[in-house]
């Protein structure tokens, strides 16, 4: 059974309609990546998915369950959210920050074994000597990565990840993306990244979704999903993609030089 | 594993810290209680005004001298309790609206709640128009006023969609138009009505009571209780809305329970007091900086520094000029705004 499934989703916010008929579904162990331009319903869908909007139609189901039936505590235990790298105005250290991830398992007073659950996370990645720096003060590679986990110790099976690699040089984008590939498969972790980086897509993610104005474009695996005419329809430019390598490549073109030239 | 032992005891050191620093804000309370009751014209020790504070709190067993206890019990210890309880109440209003509007500047008094309260008490002093009658006819009008702004707000940010900018834009929205109003009140008012309502602006705790004391001590107790039970919730939305619900916390009802709990706090208080500003601004701030952001133990904490601060504004405000008494709203600016373009500029640094 897979571990979250969307099912036929569809969302307007008052009369203007942002998603319909989406449609996918996400097994354990796999890195499926959206990918759009911007407007395409991204964002939307992962907060459909999240609870915080709700669909007009349509289903989320989480192991099955329907999430609309789920107790709030109960939808998160089993998906978790990581918001964009942007800035963190609260004073909290990133111990602390990361310990809110047991809130769904908290009532008032935090035991060892949660403590003991967030130094197993500080450890894997690798924020040992920031735990009792304060969020604000870290850079933008360390807070996405403290966020992440915060996401473990809420120790669900789905986790939701917004552009999580926005306004991180490509070092960071890569050691988040290496980071949440490796939990994947070792955790069964089902990971579903809004993304606007194809190539880092491509590399990354089992599966593709494209979004195209609110509709799914095309689903399927990065070889299926990046190809020169989704560029060009969806996003409206030229470019070439290169398949000789392990993951493909789009390279963008310049409107009127043709590919190749400079 | 040893690794993750280090990693906790740093936690168990930091949770040690806040202990001490609550610890610490008690002590100094409970000296700084016995030096206010200690100003006035009547000259009493501080171990007398203890002394006089046990007698009239286990009657017949303390030895201590019946002017002593009058004087406390009669004229000084509720208004020193109530410049505790008002600090107590600001602080924690303040420290809860910046948790849940993630703004660093939100507060009772840049959210119109006080500005609401303001233009309550101008129509009574003014018009002589209220909900109360007699002595209650300010404090009435203060207090409903107050409740409306935050109902202003509430209903504004309910068309528009929940979100800490909406209240945040709302409150400021409401903050103006109650500051037109007052400002056409006092126009039309005449000079004593004038004078009256300025006053009121300065913030004063000089018509304290035990019974005012006794209302504002109600809500305290309460509210501030639930307020840090439910500081896992509060922790969860000062990390922004989306963190908050994907944690399990239900982000509109919450934000609406805590908002009105803390107009709730807030008007009670300055219904009594009239304007007293910053402390709500300032104590959360102070706090946050020495302790970090966890509400258990920021809530009480900036509870306690208001409560000190309040306290210490109102010992400056009654000994300064002696035996004039300085409105206490003026002490409490002026000690607030060097700090409040201290943070700006720091922020700015930042």
């Amino acid at each position: 059974m897979a571990r979250l499934s969307v099912e036929d989703l569809s969302f307007a916010y008052r009369d203007r309609e942002v998603l319909r008929g989406i449609t996918f579904s996400v097994a354990a162990g796999e890195v499926l990546g959206l990918v759009g331009p911007n407007g395409c319903g991204k964002t939307t869908l992962i907060r459909c998915i999240d609870g915080m909007l709700t669909p007009r139609s349509g289903r989320v189901l989480l192991q099955g369950q329907e999430l609309r039936t789920m107790h709030r505590r109960e939808v998160a235990r089993a998906m978790a959210y990581v918001p964009q790298s942007v800035g963190n105005q609260t004073s909290s250290t990133v111990f602390e920050t990361v310990l809110m991830g047991r809130r769904p398992y908290l009532n008032w007073t935090v035991s060892p074994a949660d403590e003991e659950k967030v130094a197993e996370a500080l450890d894997l990645l690798d924020l040992r000597d920031l735990a009792l720096r304060k969020v604000s003060e870290l850079s933008g590679g360390e807070r996405q990565r403290v966020m992440i986990a915060r996401a473990l110790v809420q120790e669900t099976g789905v986790v939701l990840l917004d552009e999580p690699t926005s306004n991180l040089d490509v070092c960071h984008q890569m050691g988040v993306m290496e980071v949440l590939r490796g939990l994947a498969s070792e955790r069964d972790l089902a990971v579903v990244i809004a993304l606007h980086d194809l190539n880092l897509a491509a590399i990354y993610c089992h599966r593709l979704m494209v979004l195209s104005a609110g509709t799914v474009y095309g689903y399927g695996a990065p070889e299926e999903a990046l190809t020169e005419e989704m560029l060009r329809t969806v996003y409206g430019i030229q470019a070439v993609v290169k398949r000789d390598l392990s993951a493909p490549y789009m390279v963008p073109v310049r409107p009127g030089h043709p590919a190749g030239e400079v | 594993m040893e690794q993750n032992v280090i990693l906790r005891e740093g936690y168990t050191r930091l949770k040690k810290t806040r202990t001490l620093f609550i610890g610490g804000l008690l002590t100094a309370l409970i000296i700084l209680i016995g030096v206010a009751i200690t100003l006035g014209s009547a000259d009493l020790t501080v171990g007398e005004s203890y002394l006089a504070i046990l007698a009239g709190l286990f009657p017949g067993t303390l030895n201590a001298p019946d002017l002593a206890t009058t004087i406390v019990w009669d004229f000084r210890l509720h208004r020193v309790l109530f410049a505790v309880a008002a600090g107590l109440g600001l602080a924690v209003a303040g420290c809860v609206m910046q948790g849940i509007l993630r703004n660093p500047l939100a507060s009772p008094f840049t959210l119109g709640i006080a500005s609401a309260a303001t233009t309550g008490a101008s129509i009574a002093i003014v018009l002589g128009a209220g909900v109360a009658g007699g002595e209650y006819l300010v404090i009435g009008n203060a207090f409903l006023f107050a409740l409306l702004a935050a109902l202003a707000i509430y209903g504004m940010a309910r068309y528009r969609g929940i979100g800490s900018e909406t209240m945040v834009l709302a409150g400021i929205a409401v903050m103006y138009l109650f500051s037109a109003v007052t400002s056409l009140l006092q126009y039309v008012g005449s000079a004593e009505q004038l004078q009256a309502v300025v006053f009121w602006t300065f913030g004063s705790i000089d018509k304290s009571t035990w019974p005012k004391l006794g209302i504002v001590s109600l809500v305290l107790a309460c509210t501030i209780p639930y307020l840090i039970y439910r500081a896992w919730d509060l922790n969860a939305l000062a990390e922004g809305d989306e963190v908050a619900a994907s944690l399990g916390v239900p982000v509109e009802r919450s934000m609406i329970v805590f908002m009105l709990i803390a107009s709730l706090l807030t008007a009670v208080i300055i219904c009594f007091t009239g304007t007293i500003g910053f402390i709500g601004l300032v104590a959360p701030h102070i706090t946050r900086m020495v302790i970090g952001g966890d509400f258990r133990t920021l809530l009480p904490a900036s509870g306690l520094v208001g409560a000190l601060l309040l306290l210490g504004a109102d010992s400056i405000a009654r000994s300064v000029l002696a035996p004039q008494v300085l409105p206490v709203g003026i002490v409490t600016a002026f000690l607030g705004v060097p700090f409040f373009i201290y943070l700006f500029l720091n922020r700015r640094n930042a």
